[in-house]
């Protein structure tokens, strides 16, 4: 897979997005799409969702990814050519390859990988040395530490080592809580950074038990913001978690903690930055999702910047968003490392007078991996690397897994479930990290775990009323698709095997899922009890990890034998730019 | 147990804790059928309501207008359904009671709090939500009625990005 260089130089007319000029050239040298001009005098790198995946990945972007009501055909939810539209980019181009899901797979041939820790080294040092150190600092909006077999098996102790290698000097979080309070705080421990949350409080119970917290006070568990200087200003970085870590995942993990948005502690927080510390900026290092911060921007002033993660958008510009103290830009940075964040502030006192953005898509051909990360990577796969690294199975299709309904990732899962467990449904969680196989690839135990590794990853079957799958489908849709943001929780909808329905996504709950049926064509009775296999319950469950599951149907080389009927038909939503054509 | 006294936060924390649905039906709680703030008579009625509208009819008699002096904290989506903590703090003055429905319960009254002169006018409580509901919060001041209502979201969870 030899890069060519032409097809680099084709893409650099749009290689980085500004907020202010469209894209431009940038000269002859395709590594060039890295020299970005000087401007302001404090650069913020940003990091997030990289779900610890340590070595460049094939990762296609959605062509499903609906927006409804005031978020319908705004981005995030634009995608394909209508995204390329937008943001003006060239259908053709190594841009149009990142950014979304446009010819994925004759692009993947000619673009390769992106991402990797060594990469991504060479690039932020690179970035951090253009503007010296005082100028830079480099943050990680979380999911860093889940997402591989190895992050599973370390408990996120590997993405640890390398983050401080990488030097990230604060985070956030929402996969590092489901290894339980006790391997967050060891990781913390090691951690060189700051690890910042002001969104997570000890309960009521656990206050009154007098349990660890940073401030007893008010019941903050984390702290909840730093402030460093920058070109001799004064930038405060405020984290916020992602809100639903007890909703989202098994509650035993943070028995002690509750979570939520908690505007009205952020607006305090803030206030007081502004205030009594006389920051000069204010940015969120938000784990909310594209969509809650796009509103909670509308709702809390003072702050300059939200650099957003969660939902995994590749968004080239901030959007500005409007509130009753001024304008706050909200970003996404992406996942899995496929790119970088490059945030450029202009400082004076007490504000920020101008702002440059670069989303750059971090090519993984196109950069030098830094040795003393590549050796650090080869260290930590070592002792796992020869028990996962069979080639179990040869899939003749593109897997992926992101889309807001289904993808082929997870419909191999679906009927590895229903084939190994001897269920007639099965219904596997809508998860948005996961990476992509190009057709032909040869499958590893690694490959799989790099789709399932959780640490709740339990395999169940059990009855089920056709009355109470429905309502299942109802209430997960309802996180998707619910009119407020601050109703929804990210994630794409369950995957369901062996089961086809219609969905409305623009009706109210309880009303969007309509003619379910069977794999074999007959309606679902409301009545009858069906088996259903899963995954990922929050209830806890018995069964085998669901990688052995999908392994053992692998190896079995029945692979793709079964093909699903109609999937989901979606209804009310012609047209809508959050669907490719 | 009657009604909550004061500010003190070490007794309003106890306080917290204590109150619940399934203790008000215990309490003594001395309210009654539209002179709620002047009788002692316990609100048996109004807590055997299913419907809301009924409810605040049976408890006070008449219809409570919304107000933004009502302070309703409640969360987008419940952790637990089975002890939503909801709490409400108001700037109107004379305060006599503050009540609270959930209009998708069984019986969409789950508590009403009788304040004394010279009372601070906060009170936090949690509530047990079979499912997604809205939750209205009645504050009975210089004898009219105000309102304030969120909705709290109430998932089988799972599934996060």
């Amino acid at each position: 897979m030899a890069i060519r260089r032409r097809d680099f130089l084709k893409s650099s007319a749009v290689a980085a997005a500004s907020l202010v000029l469209p894209r431009f050239a940038r000269g002859a040298e395709t590594a060039g799409i890295y020299d970005i001009e000087r401007f302001g005098n404090a650069r913020i790198l940003h990091l997030t969702d990289t779900h610890a995946q340590l070595n460049p990945v094939y990762f296609r972007e959605p062509s499903v990814n609906i927006g409804i009501g005031e978020m319908a055909g705004r981005p995030p939810h634009l995608v394909g050519r209508a995204f390329l539209e937008h943001f003006g980019i060239r259908p053709d181009s190594a841009d149009a390859y990142a950014f979304t899901s446009v010819e994925f797979e004759k692009s993947a041939g000619r673009f390769g990988k992106l991402g990797g820790f060594a990469h991504l080294k060479t690039l932020i040092d690179r970035l951090r040395g253009d503007v010296g150190e005082k100028h830079a600092m480099l943050v990680d909006g979380g999911d860093l530490w889940q997402g591989t077999g190895l992050a599973n098996i370390m408990q996120g102790r590997d993405m640890v080592e390398v983050a401080n290698l990488l030097g990230i000097e604060a985070m956030t979080g929402h996969w590092e809580f489901t290894y339980g309070e006790q391997a967050l705080r060891d990781n913390l421990e090691h951690f060189k950074g700051e690890f910042l949350a002001q969104n997570v409080f000890l309960t009521e119970e656990a206050a009154f038990n007098d349990a660890l917290a940073f401030d007893k006070a008010s019941g903050r568990v984390f702290k909840p913001s730093t402030i460093k200087e920058l070109g001799g200003h004064r930038v405060a970085i405020i984290g916020q978690a992602f809100p639903y870590v007890p909703i989202a995942h098994p509650k035993r993990f943070t028995p002690d903690w509750t979570f939520g948005i908690r505007e009205e502690e952020l607006q305090k927080h803030v206030d007081a930055l502004r205030g009594a510390d006389k920051v000069d900026a204010v940015i969120l290092l938000s784990h909310n999702g594209m969509d809650v911060d796009l509103k909670l921007a509308s709702r809390v002033t003072g702050i300059d910047v939200i650099l957003g993660g969660h939902t995994h958008d590749a968004v080239p510009q901030p959007i500005a968003v409007k509130n009753a103290g001024g304008t706050t830009l909200v970003t996404n940075a992406g996942s899995n490392g496929k790119f970088l964040a490059v945030l450029d502030l202009a400082l004076d006192k007490g504000r920020v007078s101008d702002i440059r953005y670069h989303l750059l898509p971090v090519y993984s051909e196109l950069l030098k991996p830094d040795l003393g990360m590549a050796e650090l990577i080869g260290k930590l796969r070592a002792p796992h690397v020869t028990d996962w690294s069979e080639k179990i199975a040869t899939p003749d299709r593109l897997l992926y897994r992101r889309d807001n309904f289904a993808g082929p990732v997870d419909e191999l899962i679906c009927t590895a479930l229903r084939t190994e467990l001897d269920a007639e449904i099965a219904l596997s969680p809508g998860f948005r990290w996961g990476v992509t196989a190009l057709p032909g690839q040869p499958l590893t135990m690694e490959d799989v775990l790099a789709e399932t590794a959780i640490t709740y990853p339990e395999t169940y079957v059990q009855e089920m009323t056709g009355a109470q799958i429905k309502d299942v489908l109802e209430d997960i849709c309802d996180n998707l698709f619910n009119a407020d943001p601050y109703y929804q929780q990210g994630g794409d909808m369950v995957r369901a095997g062996g089961l086809s329905y219609a969905c409305s996504p623009t009706n109210a709950i309880g009303s969007r899922i309509s003619e379910l049926k069977l794999a074999n064509g007959k309606a679902l009775s409301a009545v009858r009890h069906y088996k259903v296999a899963g995954w990922a319950s929050v209830n806890g469950q018995q069964g085998a990890p669901v990688w052995d599951v999908v392994g053992r149907y692998l190896r079995s080389g029945r692979m793709f034998q079964e093909r699903l009927g109609a999937g989901v038909t979606l209804k009310g939503v012609d047209g809508n730019p959050g669907i490719a054509g | 147990m009657t009604t909550h006294t004061g500010p003190h936060p070490t007794r309003r924390l106890i306080l917290q804790g204590a109150v619940s649905v399934a203790l008000i039906g215990l309490g003594n709680l001395p309210f009654a059928p539209v002179r709620a703030a002047a009788n002692d008579k316990y609100p048996e009625e109004a807590f055997k309501l299913k419907n809301e509208a009924d409810a605040i009819k049976a408890l006070y008699g008449r219809t409570a207008e919304p107000s933004d002096k009502i302070k309703l904290d409640a969360p987008e989506i419940a952790e637990n359904g089975g002890v939503v903590p909801i709490s409400v703090a108001t700037t109107l003055d004379k305060v006599t009671t503050i009540s609270f429905f959930v209009a998708e319960n069984p019986n969409a009254l789950a508590a009403s709090y009788k304040f004394p002169d010279g009372t601070i006018p906060a009170v936090a409580n949690r509530l047990k939500m079979a499912k997604t509901s809205n939750v209205t919060a009645i504050v009975e001041a210089d004898g009219k009625l105000y309102s304030a209502t969120k909705e709290v979201k109430v998932t089988v969870g799972g599934c996060g990005g």
